[in-house]
C-alpha cells in the first residue's frame, strides 16, 4: 500500500492547483485522479481570470478573487519558469456586454455595491453604446453598452491544467491516473483511500473532486452540496486577432480561436449539448460580435460546472485537521489562491481560522428562528 | 508518389490553384487531387507556422484547411473538385474581415 503525508483527490485545476502548491512548499503530495470518463470541468471552461461581478452575494468571494487575478500574473511566470509552460495568461481587462440600457443601469449598480462591500477594491467604467464601440470597435450595434474592468484577464485552462500537473511532478510530488477514490476512511493517524488499483493511505487529505465531492464528503463528516451546472460552449475556426480583451462570453484565445458560451442549465449530469441553446449562443455572440457571422464553428461541448448554492466556494475541513474540502466552481481565476495562500493554510492553522468562517458549509444550514 | 486506381470515368475541369489553372477529374475528392497536382504545403498554422498537409483524409485533424473559393480554412478532403473553383494557401488564421468583405 502507498502511504504518504498528503494525497489530493482530483486532477483538476483545483486538485492539481493545491498538490503544485504542497509540493512547491517540499511536501511529496500524491495526487489522484480519476480517468478518461471524469467530469472535467478543468477542460470545458473558457478559461477566464474572471473578477468582475463576482461575489455580489458574499464580499468575501469578491475579496478572494480579486487578491487571486492580482497574483495570477506572478503565478503563471513562475509556472512557465518551472515546467516551460507558457499558460497564455494575459490581462486586458474585459467587457462585461449589456443588450439593453436597464441592464447595464442594473449591472453598474451591483457593481457599485459590491465595490463598496468589498475590501479589496476593483476598478470599472460603465460604457454607454457609442463608447463601447469606440474603445471595442468589433461590437455590434445591439449592444446597449458594457461594463470594462481592466481587472479581468483570460488564461488558457488545458494548458494550465497540463503545468499544474507537470509542476507537481517537477517538484517531488506524483501524479496517479485511474485512482477514482471508491472510498475513504479514517485509520490510525490518517486516512485511507480505496481505488480500483489499490489503496494509498495518507496523514492528510484534501477532496478537490468538483462534483464528486459531494459523494466524498459525507465518508468524512464533510458537507458539500454542489450540484451540476451545465454550460454549452462553442469555438470557431482560428482567425487573425480582432478581439484583444475579453467580455463576458466571447473570448478570442492567443492562437485565434473564438470561444463562446454562456447557457446555465438544470440537466443532471449530462455533459450533451441542445439545438436550441447552441442556436442561442450562437445568435448572441453574432449580435454581440457581427464579423463573427462568417466565422466557421468547428467544436460545440457540454461542460459541468460546480456550483454551490450560493456560487461562492465551500472550504471545510474535520476538526482533527485530517481532511479538507474543497469545492469551487470558478477554479481557474481561484488557482493562484488555490496554489498559494491556502496551501499555507492547510499546512498551518487550517480553516478554522476566521478567513476562512465564510466559506464554511455552515451558511447553508438555516437555523429554524 | 499517387496513383490513380480509377481513370476516366468523368470528365476533366479546370480549377484554380493559387493563380494557376490545373485539370482535374470532376468529382474527385479535393484534397486528393490537390496532393496530385503538387499543391504543397495546404496551410500553415495560426500557432508555429509549421506547414501542413492533408493526414486523416476523413475530416478530423484538420490538416487539410485551404482557402476555396475564398472561403477560409475549408476541409479539402470533405470537398469534391468542381468546374472552376479556386484554391489557396491558408497561410496560419483566416483574416476575418476579408470573410466579411467578399461573401
Ligand atoms: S485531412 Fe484531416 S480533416 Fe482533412
Amino acid at each position: 500500500m502507498r502511504s504518504t503525508q498528503w494525497a489530493v483527490i482530483g486532477g483538476g485545476i483545483v486538485g492539481a492547483a493545491i498538490a503544485y502548491g504542497l509540493a512547491r512548499a517540499g511536501e511529496k503530495p500524491l495526487l489522484l485522479d480519476e480517468g478518461d470518463v471524469a467530469h472535467r470541468a478543468a477542460r470545458g471552461n473558457l478559461g477566464n481570470v474572471w473578477v468582475q461581478g463576482k461575489g455580489a452575494a458574499l464580499p468575501p468571494y469578491a475579496d478572494l478573487s480579486r487578491r487571486a487575478a492580482n497574483d495570477w500574473a506572478a503565478f503563471a511566470e513562475e509556472l512557465e519558469k518551472v515546467t516551460d509552460i507558457d499558460v497564455h495568461f494575459r490581462r486586458p481587462g474585459a467587457f462585461f456586454l449589456c443588450f439593453s440600457p436597464e441592464e447595464l443601469e442594473k449591472r453598474g449598480a451591483m457593481m457599485a455595491r459590491l465595490n463598496d462591500a468589498a475590501t479589496v477594491k476593483s476598478r470599472f467604467e460603465v460604457l454607454e453604446g457609442d463608447e463601447l464601440r469606440r474603445r471595442l470597435p468589433a461590437a455590434g450595434p445591439a449592444l446597449a453598452g458594457a461594463i470594462f474592468s481592466p481587472d479581468d484577464g483570460t488564461a488558457n485552462p488545458l494548458r494550465l491544467l497540463r503545468a499544474l500537473i507537470q509542476g507537481t511532478v517537477a517538484l517531488g510530488g506524483e501524479y496517479l491516473p485511474c485512482r477514482r477514490a471508491e472510498n475513504i476512511t479514517f485509520t490510525g493517524n490518517g486516512v485511507e483511500i480505496a481505488t480500483a488499483m489499490g489503496s494509498v493511505r495518507a496523514e492528510r487529505v484534501v477532496l478537490a473532486a468538483g462534483l464528486g465531492n459531494a459523494r466524498l464528503a459525507p465518508l468524512l463528516g464533510l458537507d458539500a452540496p454542489v450540484r451540476p451546472v451545465r454550460g454549452q460552449i462553442l469555438v470557431t475556426e482560428k482567425v487573425r486577432p480582432f478581439l484583444d480583451c475579453g467580455t463576458n462570453f466571447v473570448r478570442q484565445t492567443v492562437e485565434g480561436g473564438c470561444v463562446f458560451g454562456e447557457s446555465s442549465e438544470e440537466a443532471g449530469f449530462d455533459e450533451g449539448t441542445t439545438l436550441p441553446v447552441l442556436r442561442e449562443t450562437a445568435a448572441r455572440a453574432v449580435a454581440a460580435f457581427p464579423l463573427l457571422r462568417h466565422v466557421q464553428v468547428v467544436r460545440a461541448w457540454g461542460a459541468l460546472r460546480i456550483m454551490s448554492p450560493d456560487g461562492a466556494p465551500i472550504y471545510q475541513q474535520t476538526q482533527d485537521g485530517r481532511a479538507f474540502l474543497v469545492s469551487v466552481h470558478s477554479g481557474v481565476t481561484l488557482s493562484s489562491f488555490h496554489a498559494g495562500p491556502l496551501v499555507e493554510t492547510l499546512m498551518g492553522e487550517g480553516f478554522s481560522t476566521p478567513a476562512y468562517h465564510p466559506f464554511s458549509p455552515e451558511r447553508f444550514h438555516v437555523q429554524a428562528a | 508518389m499517387f496513383r490513380r486506381l480509377e481513370t476516366g470515368a468523368r470528365g476533366r475541369v479546370t480549377v484554380n490553384v493559387d493563380g494557376r489553372p490545373v485539370e482535374m477529374e470532376e468529382g474527385a475528392n479535393l484534397a486528393a487531387a490537390l496532393l496530385e497536382a503538387g499543391f504543397s504545403p495546404f496551410r500553415t498554422t495560426p500557432a508555429s507556422g509549421a506547414p501542413r498537409e492533408p493526414y486523416c483524409m476523413m475530416g478530423v485533424c484538420f490538416d487539410c484547411l485551404a482557402i476555396v473559393d475564398n472561403v477560409p480554412n475549408r476541409q479539402t478532403c470533405l470537398e469534391r473538385v468542381r468546374a472552376g473553383m479556386t484554391v489557396e494557401i491558408q497561410d496560419g488564421a483566416a483574416a476575418v474581415a476579408k470573410a466579411e468583405e467578399e461573401l
